[in-house]
C-alpha cells in the first residue's frame, strides 16, 4: 500500500477536524493491540494515527523513503513502530512500542505488542498498565490460537476491557453471518475466563470502515465504531478506590531547613496505590501494626482534605512512628492480606528456565525482599485454558502457578482486587535480570492489628 | 502463617507480630487462574463523585512515582538539566516529589560549547533560583583533556558529548541519570524503558531490556553499571508545552519568535553563527522564527513562527503537521542515528 493510496482511503480523517485542544482536561486511557502477523495491527495503528493527524508530515516521508529503498516501493507501516534497525532489516518487531495519539475527547497510549516471538513476555509488559484491550481477528480465519492465547493474557492480567476487532470484513463481503459465527466462538470460552466488559466490532483497517466513521458496509451493526468505543468507554473505576494503600517511597525530612516550621517536619510519600485517604482519618502503619492518625496531606502545591489512588502525596502523622521505604500504610477497614507463604500466577520472562527452590529477589510495591520458590502446582496452556498440574519447570513464555516463602511478611491484596498491591515481579540475583511478573492470589487470611498496639 | 486458620478468638501470628483473623472474602481455596470478581472498584457511596486524573495529572504522578522510586533506591542519582523545555518540567517534578527537602541529586549538564547562550543564562538562573547543586561539564575540557577526540574536520560536538557524560557519570560515580526524553520523539525512543539499563561502557542493548511490568521497576545494578531514567517516557510534545502553562513555568526566550538572521542549509533555517558563517551562494535571511527543540547551535533548525507566548506555542503544535525532531539535523543523519547514538552512551 502507498502513502497516496492510504490517504485517498482516508477521506474520513476530516471527521477528526477538532483538534485536541489543550485547555480542555482529558482522561488518557491505554490500550494493547494484539494480533497474529497478517492480522492487520500495523495498518490499524496507522490508521488511528493517521486519522487522529497524529502521523505528522515527516514520519510520512520517512516512511516512503525506507519504502524506496528497501521495500521495492511498498510502504510498510509497521516502519512507523518498528525503530530498531534490526527489526527493519528482519522485519519483525522485537520489542513493545509505545504510541501516543489524542482526539478531542481522549488521549491515548498505545502499547503495540509484537506478535510472535517472546509474544507472552511481551505482551504481559504492555497488557500490565493498559485500560483496554483490542484483539484483532481475521474475518476469513475466525477464532485461532492466537486469539484465544492473546484473550487468555487479556483475562489473566485483569485487563478491564476488552474489544475484539473483527477485521477484514471487506473479503468476507461484510458477512453479518460470519462476524456472528466468530462473536458465538469466543463466546463460548469467554464465561471461563472471567471477561466481562467485552464489544465486538466488525472493522476494516485497511479501508477505515468502523474506526473513526460507521461503515456504510455494516447497516447491521448497530455499535460503536473503535474509535467512539475508545472515546467513551467507562475507565473511571479502573483504579481501586476501596480500601487505602500507601507503599511507602521515601521519607521526607528537611536536613537543613532555613525554614523553623519545617524543623519538624517528618513526611511520608509515595502514589496512593488503593483507596482515599482523608486528613485526620486513622491508619495502620505495617508490618508494626501501629496505629496514628493522618495529620496533614502534604502536597507541594498545597494541602489536600482528601487524595485517592493513584495520587502521589506525603503524609503528615500525628505520632512519631517508625517509618521508612518498603512499609506499608493501609486505613482501618479493607485490610490487606499479611503473609511469608504465597500462591502467585506468574509469566516467566528469562530464557533460564524456573525450578522450583531457587531463590530470587521479590518487588512488590516498594518493598523488596528475599523469597524461595517452594512449589510449581500447575503450568497454565494458554490456548486451551487446561491446568498441567507439577511441571518440573516452566520455560520462558511459560504461566504458572507458584508458591512462594519470603523472608520477611509482604501485605498484599489478590491481583483481581487490585492490580497495584497484588503484583510482583522476580529479579535474579547476581544477573539482576526481572525474570518474572506474579500476580497474587487472594490472601488466606487478613490483618488485624491488636487494640493493644496502638499508640496513641 | 498458617493456612486455615481457626476461627474464633484472634491469634497471635508469631511473624506479623500483631493478630490475624479469617478472611472476609476469597481465601486458600480460590486457587483457579481465573475467578469472576468484577472491576467495580467504587464504593456505592462514591458513584456520584468524580475521582479521577485528567491527563497531565496522571503523567504527573506517574513521573513523581518514578522520581521517588530513584531517590529510594539509587545512592547517587543526578538530574540532567539543560535549560531545555522537557529539562524544566523534570525540575518542577523534582521540586514537586522532594520538597520541602532540598533535592537529593544534582544536576548535572554536559555543555558542547555550542549551547545557545540563552540556554546557558536560563540553566545557571534556573539552579540558584531551587538552592540546587549544578555540576557542568564542558566538551572543550574532555578534549583538552583526551577524553572526547575530535574527528579531523569534525564540526559537531553531538557525538562527542558522549564520552563527556560518560567521564562526569565516573568521575561522581553516579548510578543514575535522570533524563528529559520521551518515546514520542523518536522511533528508537519509543522503544526505551523508564529504567533503562546501561552496561559498565554506558552502552544500551535495546534487544537485551529489561521487561518493565506495571510500575515495578528493577533498579539493580553492579558495580560499574549504571541506569538512565527517563519519568517523561509517556509525555508527548503538547503534554510538555500543557503542563509548562499549567504550572506557569518559565522557559528560555528563544522557544518564543523573535528575529534571527538564518541560513538556508539542508532544507532547514539555522542560526547565523561564527561556528559555520554563510558560504558564498547561500542564502541568508533575517526571519521572525523559533526553536521547537534546542540542539547545538549548528545543527538546530528554526521554524518561523509568530508564537510568543506559551498559548500560541501550543496552537501551534497542536496544529503542526512535523514532529519535533524534524528539525533536528543530528536525527537526520539516518534513520538509526538515535539508536546508534543511545548504544554508544547517549542519553
Amino acid at each position: 500500500m502507498s502513502v497516496a493510496t492510504f490517504i485517498a482511503n482516508s477521506d474520513l480523517r476530516t471527521a477528526i477536524s477538532e483538534q485536541p485542544t489543550a485547555a480542555r482536561s482529558v482522561e488518557i486511557l491505554r490500550f494493547n493491540t494484539c494480533g497474529s502477523v497478517d492480522d492487520g495491527k500495523s495498518t490499524l495503528i496507522g490508521r488511528l494515527l493517521y486519522d487522529s493527524k497524529s502521523l505528522m508530515e515527516d514520519q510520512l516521508e520517512a516512511l516512503e523513503r525506507s519504502a524506496d529503498i528497501t521495500g521495492g516501493g511498498q510502504v510498510n507501516l509497521a516502519n512507523l513502530t518498528d525503530g530498531l534497525r534490526a527489526e527493519r532489516e528482519q522485519g519483525i518487531t522485537i520489542d513493545v512500542a509505545y504510541r501516543y495519539f489524542a482526539t478531542p475527547r481522549r488521549k491515548f497510549i498505545i502499547a503495540d505488542t509484537p506478535g510472535h516471538i517472546q509474544y507472552t513476555r511481551n505482551m504481559v509488559t504492555g497488557a500490565s498498565t493498559a485500560n483496554l484491550a483490542v484483539v484483532l481477528v481475521d474475518a476469513r480465519a475466525g477464532v485461532i490460537e492466537q486469539s484465544r492465547r492473546h484473550t487468555c493474557l487479556t483475562a489473566l492480567l485483569r485487563i478491564p476491557h476488552l474489544v475484539v476487532a473483527v477485521n477484514k470484513m471487506d473479503l468476507v463481503d461484510w458477512s453479518e453471518d460470519r462476524f456472528n459465527a466468530i462473536r458465538a466462538d469466543f463466546e463460548e470460552f469467554l464465561p471461563r475466563l472471567g471477561i466481562h466488559d467485552v464489544k465486538f466490532i466488525p472493522i476494516s483497517a485497511l479501508h477505515g470502515d468502523n474506526l473513526v466513521e460507521p461503515s456504510r458496509h455494516t447497516p447491521w451493526y448497530p455499535g460503536p465504531t473503535l474509535l467512539h468505543h475508545l472515546e467513551t468507554v467507562h475507565i473511571g473505576s479502573d483504579w481501586n478506590l476501596n480500601g487505602f494503600r500507601l507503599p511507602v517511597q521515601w521519607v521526607n525530612r528537611p536536613h537543613n531547613p532555613t525554614d523553623a516550621r519545617l524543623h519538624d517536619f517528618r513526611g511520608v510519600s509515595g502514589q496512593i496505590a488503593g483507596g482515599i485517604v482523608r486528613r485526620g482519618q486513622k491508619v495502620i502503619v505495617l508490618p508494626g501494626g501501629q496505629a496514628t492518625t493522618v495529620k496533614e496531606i502534604h502536597t507541594h502545591d498545597g494541602p489536600l482534605d482528601e487524595a485517592f489512588c493513584p495520587q502521589s502525596v506525603t503524609l503528615l502523622l500525628e505520632d512519631d512512628v517508625d517509618v521508612s521505604r518498603g512499609q506499608m500504610i493501609v486505613g482501618t477497614d479493607q485490610l490487606p492480606g499479611g503473609a511469608c507463604d504465597l500462591r502467585a500466577n506468574v509469566c516467566w520472562m528469562h530464557p533460564r528456565p524456573l525450578q522450583a527452590g531457587k531463590k530470587y529477589l521479590l518487588k512488590h510495591t516498594t518493598n523488596t525482599v528475599q523469597a524461595a520458590v517452594t512449589a510449581i502446582d500447575h503450568r497454565l496452556d494458554i490456548s486451551t485454558f487446561n491446568r498441567e498440574p507439577a511441571p518440573a519447570s516452566l520455560a520462558l513464555n511459560d504461566i504458572g502457578e507458584i508458591r512462594l516463602r519470603t523472608a520477611k511478611p509482604v501485605f498484599f491484596d489478590a491481583y483481581e482486587s487490585n492490580r497495584l498491591t497484588g503484583s510482583f515481579i522476580l529479579i535474579e540475583p547476581g544477573t539482576h535480570a526481572t525474570v518474572a511478573a506474579g500476580m497474587l492470589h487472594a490472601p488466606a487470611e487478613v490483618i488485624r492489628p491488636d487494640a493493644t498496639d496502638f499508640v496513641i | 502463617m498458617p493456612r486455615g486458620a481457626p476461627t474464633g478468638p484472634r491469634q497471635r501470628d508469631p511473624i506479623l507480630a500483631i493478630s490475624v483473623t479469617p478472611p472476609c472474602r476469597g481465601g486458600a481455596g480460590t486457587a483457579a487462574f481465573f475467578s469472576t470478581i468484577r472491576y467495580d472498584h467504587v464504593p456505592p457511596e462514591l458513584h456520584s463523585v468524580s475521582y479521577h486524573l485528567d491527563h497531565l495529572q496522571y503523567l504527573e504522578t506517574e513521573a513523581i512515582h518514578i522520581m521517588r522510586e530513584v531517590a529510594g533506591e539509587f545512592e547517587r542519582p543526578a538530574l540532567l538539566f539543560s535549560g531545555g523545555k522537557d529539562s524544566i518540567c523534570l525540575l518542577r517534578l523534582a521540586e514537586k516529589a522532594f520538597r520541602p527537602s532540598d533535592l537529593p541529586l544534582p544536576l548535572l549538564n554536559v555543555d558542547t560549547g555550542h549551547h545557545f547562550p540563552e540556554l546557558n543564562t536560563f540553566r545557571d538562573h534556573r539552579a540558584k533560583e531551587l538552592g540546587a547543586k549544578l555540576i557542568i561539564r564542558t566538551v572543550e575540557d574532555a578534549i583538552a583533556k583526551g577524553i572526547a577526540i575530535p574527528a579531523p574536520g569534525e564540526v559537531s560536538r553531538n557525538r562527542l558529548q558522549i564520552p563527556t557524560l560518560l567521564a562526569a557519570i565516573e568521575e561522581f560515580r553516579f548510578d543514575c541519570c535522570i533524563g528529559g526524553a520521551r518515546r514520542d520523539e523518536e522511533k528508537a525512543r519509543a522503544k526505551e524503558r523508564f529504567f533503562s539499563f546501561r552496561d559498565s561502557f554506558g552502552q544500551w542493548d535495546p534487544k537485551n531490556q529489561r521487561p518493565e511490568i506495571w510500575n515495578l521497576y528493577n533498579a539493580r545494578l553492579n558495580p560499574g553499571e549504571n541506569m538512565r531514567v527517563f519519568p517523561l517516557s509517556n509525555w508527548t510534545e503538547l503534554d510538555v508545552w500543557e503542563y509548562i502553562r499549567r504550572e506557569r513555568l518559565e522557559v528560555p526566550t528563544i522557544y518564543f519568535s523573535h528575529r534571527r538572521a538564518c541560513v538556508r542549509r539542508q532544507g532547514q533555517w539555522l542560526p547565523v553563527n561564527d561556528l559555520q558563517p554563510p558560504r558564498p551562494g547561500e542564502e541568508v535571511r533575517e526571519l521572525v522564527v523559533r526553536v521547537r527543540t534546542i540542539g547545538d547551535i549548528i545543527s538546530t533548525g528554526l521554524v518561523e513562527s509568530r508564537a510568543d507566548n506559551v498559548d500560541d506555542i501550543i496552537t501551534e503544535i497542536a496544529a503542526a503537521r512535523v514532529t519535533e525532531r524534524g528539525s533536528r539535523a543530528d536525527d537526520k543523519a539516518s534513520e538509526a542515528a538515535m539508536e546508534d547514538r543511545k548504544k554508544a552512551g547517549y542519553f
